[in-house]
């Protein structure tokens, strides 16, 4: 019997409530007798192919890596239907409560994008769907609040705390908690109780899958370097996790440092260090006080405004076979503005953390720098920072 | 006495009495101030409680309610922290057993020998955590046990009869079981089957079974009693009452001292 990791080094566990666990229990045996079963692999695979539009290309963003100064190569996931990686998993995971006879999903986002995919898959398979959203989130990323209700999801206004994603996971886990007969939770990143962090990894692991083949057939070669944004950290483990055992390419995990780490003001747990400790059912690195208590993140984007980080990523990180690092909320914005004027993509300002890094840490033989998400989302925020 | 006989002896003397549950408030350390809520949990002992479960404010307090929520963030804005609760515990402990609800990070950030050492230094009896579950409660269970404190299991509706029985026989104190799927709040009827939900715990372990979660009247606390409870445990009624009003401890007492009465030897 096929099994599926519940810690990384000490990292990840279990840290929620009894009337949980047998439903994550339920979860794990469900996913592992699914990715067993080729009817469901054709299913998953149909729809990533007919519905999403997979594979994504590789695209080489040649006056960027002029400009950088070394070859920069973009996985393209904004190109997916919905417009960013998020998709990867929600329709995975819809498919399988849909396996489990569950009618209800559950969901929280931050940007949105997580939100939209979710809405989109519930649609497309005639499930129910919640969403919560933190207010400050939903007043950054209206249009994805207005894409939700056209899917038919509900989007459920979260004001506690700084209203942004720490709030929506939450108040996502305690519907959860009241409705887990009805319901599945579709949770969006790699975070979470065991088996979500190896569950959305291996949903997310389609992006290096397919990068690591495109790569070597487009450039002959393994790249120097593999870059993603970590916010909870699926689309940097997606396209980590191939390269893992390619021992000479480096991983470069880049964190929101928001006003700057020093600041205090940021969303880089990973980068900032400090103790380790539990948020949203794992062990991880997260962003705490003295006492314990979760502090709140900043980032000028809403899907890297988040205290924690999946467990994968603090043994990645300690184990030495990743590297973590944070760009400034101005020079993402920054990133976000020279790749639309250079190469004609608006890219998120998630994914602008990853390519204000690569272009401003040269040099290099050959960057795969993974485009997470589409930045259409992100307009009304960043004209309004880049004063235009 | 050590915690464990306290917590032992408190169930003990509410049976010998020939009262029908014990009677366990809960209120949220530091709410709606750190003088309010010790004056709250004397009055708690003077109204009838048995024990007093006490709550330490949290940031993301996962399996709890809005009321219980908003209260340990008013709490943790006016720089309520741990060892200020534990001094409440300490005074209420004088007259009652003191069982300390807190989350898991809360801990960890301590390391759990110091977290159990300041737990037994402020006389507490028992230890609650609701995102602790079986898988990740051993070491935690080692602490407590080397100090004779009780580090009480939840149950629910959810969980399974063989993973009870290991729940059941780890036990200590008692068995917190949970009456809904759900967050602690206050509802307007008990769950059916709440009967069924306690005689399961009951056929697991040897601890006296305490039924919380969603009790907000007196007729729910007998109802719960008649269910076979042990212990009652009454939250967020409480808890709203210590927020409303000019005078709360008056009317958190009368509400204690209704419970009591509701939990009263019958006729």
């Amino acid at each position: 019997m096929s099994t599926i990791e519940h810690r990384f080094g000490p990292y990840g566990g279990q840290y929620v409530p009894e009337t949980l666990m047998p439903a994550l229990a339920e979860l794990e045996a469900a996913w592992l007798s699914a990715r067993d079963d080729p009817a469901f692999g054709a299913e998953l695979n149909g729809l990533l192919r007919d519905f999403v539009g997979r594979p994504s290309p590789l695209y080489q963003a040649q006056r960027l890596s002029e400009a950088a100064g070394h070859p920069i190569y973009f996985k393209r996931e904004d190109l997916n239907h919905t417009g960013a990686h998020k998709i990867n998993n929600a329709i995975g995971q819809a498919l399988l409560a849909k396996r489990m006879g569950k009618r209800r999903i559950i969901a929280e986002t931050g940007a949105g994008q997580h939100g939209v995919a979710t809405a989109t898959a519930c649609a497309l398979l005639d499930l129910e769907c919640a969403v919560y959203m933190g207010t400050e989130d939903m007043r950054r990323q209206k249009p994805n609040v207005e894409r939700m209700g056209l899917l038919g999801a509900s989007v459920e206004p979260v004001e506690a705390g700084a209203r942004t994603l720490k709030e929506a996971v939450s108040a996502a886990i305690r519907d959860w908690v009241t409705n887990v007969e009805t319901s599945h939770y579709v949770i969006g990143s790699c975070v979470g109780p065991a088996p979500y962090p190896a569950l959305v990894r291996e949903l997310q692991r389609v992006i290096g899958d397919e990068a690591r083949a495109q790569i070597l057939k487009q450039a002959g070669r393994l790249p120097e370097r593999v870059i993603a944004c970590v916010g909870g950290g699926s689309n940097s483990i997606g396209v980590f996790v191939p390269f893992v055992d390619d021992r000479e390419v480096q991983l470069v995990g880049v964190e929101a440092a928001g006003d700057g780490i020093e600041t205090g003001r940021h969303g880089a747990p990973l980068t900032a260090g400090g103790l380790p400790g539990v948020l949203h059912g794992a062990y991880s690195a997260i962003m705490q006080d003295e006492d314990g208590q979760i502090l709140e993140a900043h980032s000028i984007s809403a899907g890297l405004d988040y205290p924690g980080t999946g467990p994968e990523h603090a043994w990645l990180r300690d184990s030495g076979r990743a590297r973590y690092v944070a760009i400034t909320d101005r020079e993402a914005l920054d990133a976000f503005a020279t790749c639309a004027r250079l190469e004609g993509i608006i890219p998120a300002l998630e994914s602008s953390h990853a390519i204000a890094w690569a272009m401003a840490n040269g040099p290099s033989q050959l960057d795969l720098v993974c485009l997470s998400g589409r930045g259409d989302k992100d307009l009304a925020e960043a004209l309004d920072h880049l004063g235009r | 006495m050590t915690g464990l006989e306290r917590i032992a002896a408190a169930f003990e003397s509410a049976r010998a009495d020939g009262r029908r549950a014990a009677l366990m408030p809960y209120m949220m350390g530091g709410f709606p101030d750190l003088e309010i809520s010790l004056e709250i949990g004397l009055e708690y002992a003077r109204g009838g409680a048995d024990l007093v479960e006490l709550g330490v404010p949290f940031s993301d307090p996962l399996a709890d309610g809005p009321v219980i929520h908003a209260a340990g963030t008013t709490a943790l804005r006016a720089g309520v922290r741990l060892p200020d609760v534990l001094e409440l515990g300490r005074a209420i402990a004088e007259h009652v057993p003191v069982i300390v609800m807190c989350y898991a990070n809360q801990i960890l950030v301590r390391g759990l020998e110091r977290f159990a050492d300041a737990l037994l230094d402020a006389g507490a009896s028992g230890l609650i955590v609701p995102d602790l579950p079986l898988e990740e409660a051993p070491a935690m269970l080692r602490a407590c046990e080397e100090r004779a404190l009780a580090l009480v299991p939840l149950v629910a509706p959810t969980t399974p009869d063989a993973r009870l029985a290991v729940i059941g026989a780890q036990a200590r104190g008692f068995i917190y079981t949970v009456s809904l799927t759900g967050t602690t709040g206050e509802r307007s009827g008990m769950q059916d089957g709440l009967a069924g939900v306690v005689a399961r715990a009951a056929a697991c372990t040897d601890v006296p079974v305490a039924v919380g979660f969603g009790i907000s009247t007196p007729p729910q606390a007998a109802a719960a009693a008649a269910a076979g409870a042990d212990g009652v445990i009454v939250g967020t009624r409480l808890v709203r009452a210590a927020g409303e009003g000019d005078a709360p401890v008056a009317s958190v007492g009368a509400l204690v001292r209704e419970f009591a009465g509701s939990l009263a030897v019958a006729g």
